[in-house]
């Protein structure tokens, strides 16, 4: 073991098999509360769409073995609750426990979205209330909820746009984004129907002005901006952008993935942006879950208020509130229902907690990340060297030298007790290490994440090997991918037995 | 404030590292006329006891107390707490999407288990890790079918949940996608008559749910092969799916669409939920979303990996099969958790138990004069029943009694006025249902 | 790996060699060695038509996609369906087993602007000293 890895040791962990594996006929974990009516013969009842005998290859294990299945799995994950997670434009902050408990309490997971409204007026206050602080946070007229996600809410956003230039009397066919940009902003793009135009960044991870104005045509719909960008600079020239756009009839959406560098600090609605995205499960707090669930709430100007999706949330007289389903300019539905309630209750509570105390959250975000790069700048090369915001990016021109690639460090740094930086991203930056420590992490913390990173830039000097055969450390070492692509084993199935479709 | 854990030594000490004198130098690069000059102007700060306490004023203003007989696509099920313990494990609820297979194993695993339920379930060969929820996956498995086929024409069955319809529209304008609705018969189900002349060379999909959205059960066979007559894909959505566990699966659907918030998810006013969508083998690269493959690592130890990429987008870009991202890992691991616990023998149980609990309230209601059954096609958990009044009246004097009614037809079908959708699950205690039944009765011996 | 001197070559990295009237086309060793190992191959079905310096088929390796380009235009004759068992083949023989489509040219006077074995082979060596520069 190296002396310079100062934040773990080894632990063992515990073998699992698949759940299917420890299945054994006539075990169960949960029993049901005796039928109070009439038994009913299904085979009867049901004829030929009758299934008999339950679910073919369904485990039959015990409650103590269920348990015990999915605590040893999770003990082969790392997650925010072990240690920092400085990955690089996904924002994995703390997520705290109350917004879970409040998340589940009687009242509200237990309500029905077709429930009438006068016995939802709590959740639909909740709603109101975040719609108003998301309105505050990001200055802009109007919000939807709806959308279950990031890349839903830049779909919701780009159609809004569509809608309002339909009205115009024409829809246009292009929207500009940026070469650094998420995928999900060119794929939304087509999915709204339009033809996506790459616009390349400035030697100083900026949009080019100049170039822009010759890229704006009549045909333009929208710029697509992720502000900060993925480089985390901030797009000093936005609001002469948004000018740009406007001359032309175009509008400006802003992917607000990097909102946690901007909130209580400065807002997109007073920076010329005329529709963006919030990702709630990035900003504000909400957990990731491995994956999901998150929300992306949709915030706009006047002019594209008319458009949002149904249901819009309304106040009555007398303060009463109620669900607009008849809006007769509307994009449609995005998802059934209203959205990921659960998700925007813990949002809303994330905000209560700090109120406008939020911009200290901010103001740290973007301390640890200069602090970070302040000890690690000339240890790793910086291609751009604006200021950084809440994230930096390094590359990996340094390492090269010696044969040791992004990829590598960020397997390496799993040795270290950390979860690796986005790797290879943003694509303008060849070898890219995309750091995000977010507020959440300590000093302590910081030091040891940098202490971490020197090492192996040390490593990489002296003993390259080992930094890229890494990780050393963990249950599995380099899954074979390839093998995993060419013949994909996407199910278990029974040995002996070739395939269960078609029963 | 206790999230942030730095004392004001320590900012003073990194603001002196980094060189420089306050942490407004920071946001030099934003230009000084826009920086905010004052505070939000937000609710707060509140400590943990006061953030319990106003969401719990929230609850108390909505329906604690009441009886509800409401389904439609959201369904109240039993489930352990065991379930909810699992999702509560910081390692699994604070963890990242499992691109760093060494240190996500708990998780992948959890999803091929997932996808191996899900395939179970419904008769497929593949499973993805989840879509937002059922009416995007049921949207997504359209654009899927179009990209397989090449074709633009989709036929819908009037009888598919009509937000689910609602979503499709709003994807389908866009992508050069024509969307007709095929109408139901008079047993509740699709007209295949109608589907039959609709069906040209130029449908890429038939999309059907069952039950649907009457609770109706279709016969797939014969609409899978009217579509694949004509070079079309059947995609079958399902909205319920502990249907299940008593009824056999869609093997006969090319694609389906599934909702799997009837396993362990609560009905949370709408979300989150996790969609599913499952298809035939063949058709996987075309499938839209992440999914977790078996392989080996370099000692040959069995391990899961995020596998066929090359289909999403932060690889593909403006060429991906979708552009989602962020999916509902947390449910799609509380549907698996769920479905693990109930089991083969738990799940069947609690399926007979909806349907028994669904036909005794049916039998109940047919006893009040005048209420009639209004489709002849089998049923799993929730039926229509027409009322010889509106159902709007009838559910004002139910709720007066703490009784939420069942979901009034009218709103979405026009031509279906005094018609109730009425959902009783196995959480439905026999009380409940005579409750709801004496009611309703009331309600129509009233004087009008 | 020698690149045939019988062979033409596209800036892209295809190449293309004519037989008794039917072409044969694939993608170049510098090609597989720049995508890693490929895990997939998208070829065009029974009945395509080709359109010289348009897409026809696509690579992909686990974290990247590679669209293919027509040297030439002409009638799909036959796909490679081996590589849909063994795409691997593409990695160890890419000018030979790891062919990709068989075309009858619609005009195989497109031949001529494209390159030979030398120029190609310079080309390469041009980008790769690009590349460690």
């Amino acid at each position: 073991m190296n002396d310079n890895i100062k934040k773990v040791l080894r632990h063992p962990t515990q073998s699992e098999g698949l759940i299917f594996e420890k299945s054994s006929p006539g075990k169960r974990a949960f029993d049901l509360p005796p039928l109070d009516v009439p038994a009913v013969d299904a085979a009867k009842a049901l004829g030929e769409f009758h299934r008999r005998g339950g679910v073919e290859g369904f485990p039959e294990v015990s409650e103590i073995e269920v348990l015990r299945h999915f605590t040893r799995l999770s003990t082969w994950n790392y997650a925010i609750d072990l240690g920092m997670y400085p990955l690089g434009s996904c924002t994995m902050k703390y997520n705290p426990r109350v917004n879970e408990f409040v998340a589940r309490l009687a009242g509200l997971a237990t309500e029905h979205p077709y429930q009438p409204q006068e016995l939802s007026q709590g959740c639909l206050k909740i709603l109101q209330l975040l719609e108003k602080c998301l309105l505050e946070i990001t200055g802009m007229d109007a919000v939807t909820l709806q959308p279950a996600a990031g890349a839903q809410g830049e779909l919701t956003g780009i159609l809004l746009i569509r809608a309002h230039h339909e009205k115009l009397g024409n829809p246009r066919k292009t929207v500009l984004i940026p070469d650094s940009a998420h995928g999900t902003n060119p794929a939304t793009a087509i999915i709204a129907g339009y033809q996506v135009q790459n616009i390349k960044s400035s030697d100083e991870g900026q949009i080019d002005i100049a170039h822009l104005e010759e890229q704006v045509t009549g045909d333009v719909a929208a710029l697509m901006l992720t502000n900060p960008s993925t480089l985390g600079i901030f797009e000093q020239r936005i609001a002469e952008i948004a000018n740009v756009l406007h001359a032309k009839g175009a509008l400006l959406y802003m992917d607000g993935a990097n909102m946690n560098a901007l909130t209580g600090v400065t807002r997109p609605g007073d920076l010329g942006v005329d529709v963006m995205h919030l990702n709630l499960h990035k900003t504000f707090s909400t957990p990731h879950g491995g994956g999901g669930p998150g929300a992306g709430p949709v915030a706009t100007k006047k002019i594209l208020e008319p458009y949002l999706p149904v249901p819009v949330l309304v106040e009555k007289e007398g303060g009463r509130l109620a669900l607009d389903y008849h809006r007769k300019e509307s994009i449609g539905r995005v998802r059934a229902f209203g959205g990921n309630f659960g998700v925007l209750v813990r949002a809303l509570a994330y905000i209560l907690a700090y109120g406008p105390g939020v911009r200290q959250a901010t103001e740290d975000a973007v301390l640890n990340a200069n602090y970070i790069r302040k000890h690690l700048e000339g240890v790793f090369d910086l291609p751009y060297t604006r200021p950084s915001m809440h994230e930096v990016v390094f590359s990996d021109a340094l390492q090269k030298k010696h044969g040791v690639n992004t990829m590598d460090i960020a397997k390496r740094l799993i040795d270290y007790g950390f979860h690796p930086y986005t790797t290879a991203f943003p694509l303008i930056v060849p070898g890219a290490l995309m750091i995000e420590p977010t507020e959440s992490e300590s000093k302590e913390e910081c030091d040891l994440f940098i202490d971490a990173m020197k090492s192996i830039a040390r490593e990489a000097e002296s003993n390259p090997e080992v930094v890229k055969t890494a990780p050393h450390t963990t249950r599995v070492r380099r899954l074979d991918e390839v093998g995993a692509a060419r013949k994909p084993v996407l199910r278990w199935k029974p040995s002996g037995k070739k395939s269960e479709a078609g029963d | 404030m206790r999230y942030l854990p730095k004392s004001p030594a320590e900012r003073q000490e990194m603001l002196a590292a980094i060189g420089v004198q306050s942490v407004e130098e920071l946001f030099s690069s934003i230009p000084e006329a826009y920086r905010l000059k004052k505070p939000l102007n937000l609710p707060g700060p509140l400590s943990e006891p006061e953030v319990i306490a106003y969401f719990r004023a929230r609850a108390a203003e909505n329906s604690v107390g009441y009886t509800s007989f409401l389904g439609a696509g959201v369904y109240n099920h039993l489930s352990s707490v065991i379930t909810d313990t699992v999702l509560q494990r910081g390692e699994f609820l604070t963890s990242y999407t499992p691109y760093q297979a060494e240190i996500s194993q708990g998780t992948l695993q959890a999803i091929f288990e997932f996808q191996t339920l899900m395939c179970q379930l419904t008769g497929q060969e593949v499973a993805n890790a989840s879509m937002y929820d059922g009416s995007t996956a049921t949207t997504e498995a359209v654009l899927m079918a179009e990209r397989l086929t090449g074709k633009r024409r989709v036929l819908v069955a009037r009888s598919l949940h009509p937000e689910y319809r609602e979503v499709l529209k709003t994807y389908a304008k866009n992508s050069g996608l024509s969307v007709e609705e095929i109408a139901y018969t008079a047993a509740g189900t699709v007209d295949a008559k109608g589907l039959q002349s609709a069906l040209r060379g130029d449908v890429c999909a038939v999309v059907v749910q069952s039950p649907n959205f009457f609770g109706a059960m279709e016969s797939l066979g014969p609409l899978a092969e009217a579509a694949h007559t004509s070079g079309a894909l059947l995609v079958t959505a399902i909205t319920e799916g502990v249907s299940l566990g008593v009824m056999k699966p869609p093997a006969e659907a090319d694609i389906v669409a599934m909702e799997a918030q009837s396993f362990g998810l609560a009905p949370s006013y709408g979300g989150p939920f996790a969609g599913v969508i499952a298809a035939k083998e063949k058709f996987v690269r075309q499938m839209p979303g992440r999914l977790a493959g078996q392989t080996v690592d370099l000692d040959g130890r069995r391990g899961f990996v995020l596998t066929l990429a090359t289909r999403e987008q932060h690889i593909r870009r403006e060429k991906a099969t979708s552009n989602i991202c962020t999916n509902q890992a947390l449910c799609a691991l509380a549907a698996t958790v769920h479905l693990t616990l109930l089991g083969k023998e738990g799940l069947r149980e609690m399926a007979e138990q909806n349907l028994a609990k669904a036909q005794f309230a049916l039998k109940e209601l047919q006893t009040i004069p005048g209420v009639k059954r209004t489709f002849a096609a089998p049923f799993f958990d929730e039926f229509v029943v027409e009322l010889p009044r509106s159902v709007k009246m009838v559910n004002a004097e139910l709720l007066k009694e703490k009784i939420i009614g069942p979901f009034v037809l009218g709103s979405a079908y026009p031509e279906l006025t005094k018609h109730a959708l009425v959902c009783v699950t196995e959480t439905t205690t026999r009380a409940e249902i005579e409750r709801m039944v004496a009611a309703v009765k009331r309600a129509l011996e009233q004087p009008l | 790996m020698a690149y045939p001197t019988e062979y033409r070559y596209t800036k892209e990295h295809e190449w293309i060699v004519v037989k008794d009237g039917i072409a044969t086309i694939g993608i170049t060793d510098y090609a597989q060695h720049e995508l890693g190992d490929v895990v997939f191959v998208e070829l065009p079905k029974a009945g395509a038509k080709l359109a010289a310096g348009k897409i026809f088929g696509s690579v992909e390796s686990v974290k990247a996609v590679s669209e293919i380009f027509a040297p030439a235009s002409g009638d799909l004759v036959k796909a490679n369906a081996a590589l849909q068992e063994k795409p691997e083949t593409l990695n160890t023989d890419p000018h030979g087993a790891g062919w990709l489509v068989k075309v009858k040219l619609t005009n195989p006077a497109e031949l001529s602007s494209l390159l030979d074995a030398a120029a190609y082979e310079a080309f390469i060596a041009e980008k790769q000293k690009e590349a460690s520069s």
